[in-house]
């Protein structure tokens, strides 16, 4: 059986099905990271007193992985727009850029955590290390989702390239709106976190 | 199939690619901006102001440019006007618990 509007839009949608759903999809996780933002401010408001971040956090480190993420959303609309300008070549070498950067602030922030521990410091010392724990942990999560499908996108399954481009192309961009969405929640999640 | 001309799409990408590089060096020139504004010595109601209005600018750039939603379908437009309705009460629902006096203490 064929998938359906997998290139072609939809005359309801006027778009892609895989599009549409992945906007879908988009949408909860705005609920999702916006209920531990919401518990951020419940937690904080309520707190006779809140530790000062800039004491226990590193923003210098904090600083350059978003430098990293920001690098790696560029490479990523840069890997589709390699796609839709028929450079394959370009396109592995992007999206190879979007892998390492995404590998690069993994290693990061496992030298910030790191950094935690060796200090004592776990979620359960209390509840701001509680909430920057889960916040920047599920933020992880989803750094590591991006890293498996981009990695599948960079090797195995850019064999469709040579036979549906254009699917291809339009895995590409679905992948390419998640990751965006990650850069995104985390150019939140770092002033409130670190800076605030 | 798309019915958008090839070779008119193709320089449409190729004038995208040039915006997508400023939109990246004024990611960047804002990021340290948010960190410098951190150390001005303000309270912490413009300190939070000054820190999600960076943030905002920052966030509206990925999502118009990158994310394409500068010229996207209207069913993303109100699949995503509803989220932001959904988020904002999100959001308001701990002022209001605070405001009866029952936060966490």
């Amino acid at each position: 059986m064929e998938i359906p509007y997998t290139v072609e839009a939809r005359p309801d949608t006027g778009l892609y099905n895989a599009k549409f759903g992945i906007w879908l999809f988009l949408a909860s996780e705005v609920m999702l990271f916006g209920a531990l933002f919401s518990s951020l401010i419940l937690l904080r408001t309520g707190a006779e007193s809140w530790p000062n971040a800039q004491e226990i956090l590193n923003i210098p480190l904090a600083t350059l992985n978003t430098m990293v993420l920001i690098g790696s959303s560029v490479t990523m609309v840069m890997s589709w727009a390699s796609l839709k300008l028929g450079r394959f070549d370009r396109y592995r070498l992007w999206m190879g850029l979007t892998i390492l950067c995404a590998l690069g602030f993994m290693v990061i922030k496992a030298i910030e955590y790191n950094s935690k521990f060796g200090h004592h410091l776990y979620p359960s010392t209390n509840n701001f290390l509680a909430i920057y724990f889960t916040m920047t942990g599920l933020h992880a999560l989803h750094v590591i989702g991006g890293l498996i499908v981009n990695g599948y996108l960079w090797g195995p399954g850019a064999k469709m390239w040579k036979k549906e481009p254009e699917r291809f192309t339009n895995r590409v961009e679905v992948a390419g709106l998640y990751w965006h969405f990650v850069d995104l929640v985390w150019i939140f999640l770092f002033p409130t976190l670190y800076l605030l | 199939m798309s019915s958008v001309n090839p070779v008119l799409e193709k320089q449409a990408v190729q004038k995208q690619v040039k915006v997508y590089l400023i939109v990246f060096g004024a990611l960047a020139v804002l990021t340290l901006v948010t960190v410098l504004a951190s150390y001005l010595d303000v309270t912490i109601g413009p300190a939070i102001a000054i820190a999600l209005a960076i943030a905002s600018v920052k966030g509206s750039l990925v999502a118009l440019v990158f994310m394409h939603l500068s010229h996207e379908q209207k069913a993303i437009y109100w699949l995503l006007l509803l989220t932001a309705i959904f988020f904002l009460v999100l959001m308001i629902l701990p002022s209001g618990t605070v405001a009866n006096g029952t936060a966490i203490g």
